[in-house]
């Protein structure tokens, strides 16, 4: 517990400075900053660019719908001190994203975390 | 009071954000990843490819020693510290009539004039095009190198990966220049650490900052680029526009640099147009009906 704590608070600094370079192309105007959901699905697509890039993966819903969802994080340099590379994700992989939807109901988000099948986090 | 007020958000941003950061330390970090805090510049492990640069201001520039004389020539790392997303650091000037009429048309990603997504107008972000200066000091400030030459210095940036070409052999800045992205810059020594640029003839279609703070063909820019010691260097940047701004304004203002070694390559950080169209592209799916 101790050292979780400690952990948590010798990343603060590190956390809020890399989370202030996911604004740095836009803000949050677009997205729903109350809201989270949690979306299990398949990725289609790893998008490695500036000034962002994307994760999209097929997600079925309750009515047995598939909708791909576009996943937004920022741009390579910065996410990749938090240990995302251009070959993190393959076609076909499962993952398991919490995102912050759009207001308009499009299935765009920001991507909170990204939980891999085989139980590595980013 | 304010001290519970202000543990309360500390904690709040720590659950809202350290979270995803800390759990990817946890697991080993990233290679090339931050240095701890307390570990000394010259002990920053770097890849031999793709390093972001440094992820915090370091505490420890040892080994330091004095500034050289007249002599800017290194890599120079802001420590993200220069990272603009809100705009300028300094507030900007009142606008003029005509500043307000540009000012209107910017619609911006952050900052005052930020809008959703799908309705930014940033030409940077939206059509890539080049940032342009002196964007490329007030928004994604990130590594520059500078050479130096008897005729200019030379100053390599990141961001964008653009070089700019300082003319140090007396010339005077051109009058009534044809517009450039990165206009068209001069340099000289008033001391021995201080080196002074001015900048003019920047194309109008760019935007000051990342926060669509407009600026006209009469722009004109100051940089104060200050080697305090051999691993430290400072840049105040002013900007004096009449035909936008009622007044010139200081938009950097002794923003931190620190020398890591020549020999690390950075990683690249580019916007092109087929990139910009495919962001603009995913925020454009269908709504949910």
């Amino acid at each position: 517990m101790r050292n979780s704590l400690f952990g948590v608070l010798l990343t603060t600094a590190l956390a809020i400075v890399a989370s202030s370079s996911l604004l740095a192309h836009h803000g949050s105007a677009s997205f729903d900053t109350e809201k989270e959901l949690s979306l299990k699905g398949t990725v289609t697509e790893w998008l490695w660019a500036n000034p962002h890039c994307f994760l999209k993966i097929d997600v079925k819903d309750e009515s047995g719908t598939v909708r791909n969802w576009n996943l937004e994080l920022g741009n390579p340099t910065d996410i990749s001190t938090l240990g995302y590379r251009r070959n993190t994700f393959k076609v076909g992989e499962a993952v398991t994203v919490v995102t912050q939807p759009v207001k308009s109901g499009a299935p765009v988000g920001r991507i909170r975390s990204v939980t891999m099948a085989d139980g590595r986090k980013f | 009071m304010f001290r519970r007020l202000l543990l309360l958000v500390t904690a709040a941003v720590t659950l809202l954000v350290v979270w995803p950061a800390s759990r990817a330390l946890s697991q080993g970090g990233p290679p090339g990843g931050p240095p701890q805090p307390g570990t000394p510049l010259s002990q920053v492990k770097w890849e031999p490819w793709n390093n972001p640069g440094l992820a915090r201001m370091p505490q420890d520039v040892s080994p330091d020693g004095p500034a050289p004389v007249r002599d800017l020539t290194g890599l120079w790392d802001t420590a993200r510290a220069g990272i603009g997303a809100r705009g300028a650091r300094g507030a900007p000037a009142p606008l003029t009539a005509w500043g307000e009429q540009v000012s209107k048309t910017h619609h911006s990603g952050d900052g005052v004039r930020m809008v959703p997504v799908e309705e930014i107008n940033d030409p940077l972000s939206t059509m890539g095009d080049p940032g342009g200066f002196p964007r490329n000091l007030l928004f994604e400030l990130r590594q520059v190198q500078f050479l130096q030459a008897p005729q200019a210095v030379y100053g390599l940036h990141m961001w964008e990966k653009r070089w700019r070409q300082i003319w140090t052999d007396g010339r005077t800045l051109p009058v009534d220049p044809d517009p450039r992205w990165y206009g068209y810059s001069v340099g000289r020594w008033e001391d021995d650490f201080t080196f002074v640029v001015n900048s003019n003839g920047t194309d109008e279609r760019t935007w000051l900052d990342n926060a669509g703070n407009p600026h006209s063909d009469q722009l004109k820019v100051e940089e104060r680029w200050h080697r305090l010691t051999k691993n430290r260097l400072e840049l105040t940047v002013t900007i004096d526009d009449s035909k936008t701004y009622t007044r010139p304004w200081v938009a950097l203002d002794k923003i931190q640099f620190f020398q890591i070694p020549m020999s690390v390559d950075l990683m690249e950080m580019m916007n092109s147009a087929s990139e910009a169209q495919a962001v603009a592209a995913a925020f454009k799916a269908e709504p949910k009906k």
